[in-house]
């Protein structure tokens, strides 16, 4: 943690890898797959379900169960190095039957690389799925933004409550295929409780480290706080 | 509809059966004037319609030339409300404090197709027109209007001002909502107001 700062350049770890491919000469399927599929399929072969190659991106398939120790190993593993977590996100098909699909995108600066791992979550059954959090601290928001559009409960993430709508927001979770387009209540009835909203209201117990640094705060914020102040309603 | 032909501002008529005297009349003159050619607008700009106004406020089109030239961006020094964009009910508290903030006399402009409608969001996270929160005076379409239009909906505004009388005491009363739901009109004219319409009637629903 306390080492100089040393800058990372890409491909430095592979001087051997390949320059970025133009769009041009990139096929549909198939293709080179990254040789981390192939690493992931030898090292955890009960997690490893299938992996594909489209238009030149490696998709790599592994049971929901294992995601944490496939993405630990991918995170420190030397000749990995997985070192950015671009996104994750989750997709919901229009047919139903379907699971839902968890998505992280991960970046190897040394290595020049991108791979895309998915695991996917049944429906019937609550979505839980561990939380990346303790690799990848940027996976807070991320993960925050993912339970507030479809409700995936991410296990030991540190304040999982939602991010873009607020939190007494209560007609589910938008994103779904199971949520109208316009919303569960009548248009009169989400004015109603969006104009309760006390946009005054800046802090709220439910967030983690206000609750703990509740000794701390100035005598007004405690007084407020202990008043029950809240967002809304 | 539009801009109505600019009444003879040279000379005061007296209307006998009028029960308003010359001096008023006079006197609404004076201030509407004044009023009218001193309007400092609060930009409450959230999405592509702000650049529009923004274009507005540049040198091409000069506001300053309709006295409009200090943006007061806070609404203790503001005359005229101008929501350029859509308005999450997110931020629906928030657009309702500002316009309780702003003093007396003081007008809402609604400008382009998502603040007076919700235009093309037609969905659960957008407020279907500002109307349903505050009461808007005008109502400039467009997606986003060109600063053409938002020019002929401020002269609408002056217009609209310059009518306004003294003895007129409906005009500067404060919106009171009602206290239980924080609605200033009744929810079925909110549910009204805010019926799909057009392209969007037809729109994919997902409800299973």
């Amino acid at each position: 943690m306390s080492a100089p700062f040393s800058p990372v350049l890409a491909g430095h770890a592979s001087p051997e890898a390949e320059a970025p491919r133009t769009p041009r000469n990139v096929l549909h399927r198939g293709g080179p797959s990254n040789p981390s599929a192939g690493r992931i399929q030898q090292r955890f072969p009960d997690a490893f379900v299938r992996a594909e190659v489209v238009w030149g991106d490696t998709t790599v398939f592994v049971k929901p169960e294992h995601v944490f120790a496939v993405i630990s190993y991918l995170h420190d593993d030397a000749a990995e190095q997985y070192d950015y977590l671009s996104d994750v996100t989750a997709v919901e098909y229009r047919d139903l039957e379907l699971p839902i699909e968890m998505v992280w995108h991960l970046r190897s600066l040394p290595h020049r690389r991108f791979l895309r791992l998915k695991a996917q979550l049944p429906k019937g059954q609550p979505l839980r799925i561990a939380s990346v959090w303790p690799i990848y601290k940027g996976a807070d928001w991320l993960e925050r933004e993912c339970y507030d559009m479809f409700g995936i409960v991410f296990e030991g993430h540190p304040d999982l409550r939602r991010i873009l709508l607020w939190e007494q927001y209560k007609e589910g979770f938008p994103l779904r295929k199971d949520f109208p387009l316009r919303g569960r209540f009548s248009r009169s009835e989400q004015l109603r409780q969006a104009l309760a909203a006390n946009p005054e209201a800046r802090y709220s117990m439910e967030e983690l480290k206000i609750a703990d640094a509740f000794e701390d705060l100035p005598q007004d914020m405690r007084r407020r706080l202990a008043g029950g102040e809240k967002t809304g309603e | 509809m539009g801009l109505a032909p600019r009444p003879d501002r040279t000379t005061v008529t007296v209307d006998p059966q009028s029960q308003e005297g010359w001096v008023t009349t006079k006197l609404d003159f004076l201030v509407n004037w004044g009023r009218a050619n001193s309007l400092w607008p609060m930009p409450f700009g959230t999405a592509c319609c702000a650049i529009e106004f923004m274009a507005t406020a540049a040198s091409r089109f000069d506001l300053a030339r309709f006295g409009m030239e200090r943006m007061a961006f806070s609404p203790r020094q503001a005359d005229v409300l101008i929501c350029a964009g859509r308005v999450p009910f997110k931020l629906a508290p928030v657009i309702r404090r500002i316009y309780q903030q702003m003093p007396q006399p003081k007008w809402v402009i609604s400008m382009g197709a998502c603040a007076s409608t919700g235009g093309m969001f037609d969905n659960y996270a957008v407020v279907q027109g500002i109307d349903t929160i505050i009461p808007v005076d005008v109502y400039v379409p467009g997606c986003p209007p060109r600063p053409e239009g938002l020019i002929y909906g401020i002269m609408m505004l002056q217009e609209k001002i310059k009518r306004e009388r003294m003895s007129d005491n409906t005009l500067r009363t404060e919106i009171e909502p009602d206290p239980s739901s924080n609605l200033y009109i009744p929810p079925t004219m909110i549910d009204e107001l805010s019926e799909p319409f057009g392209n969007s009637v037809h729109q994919t629903r997902s409800g299973l």
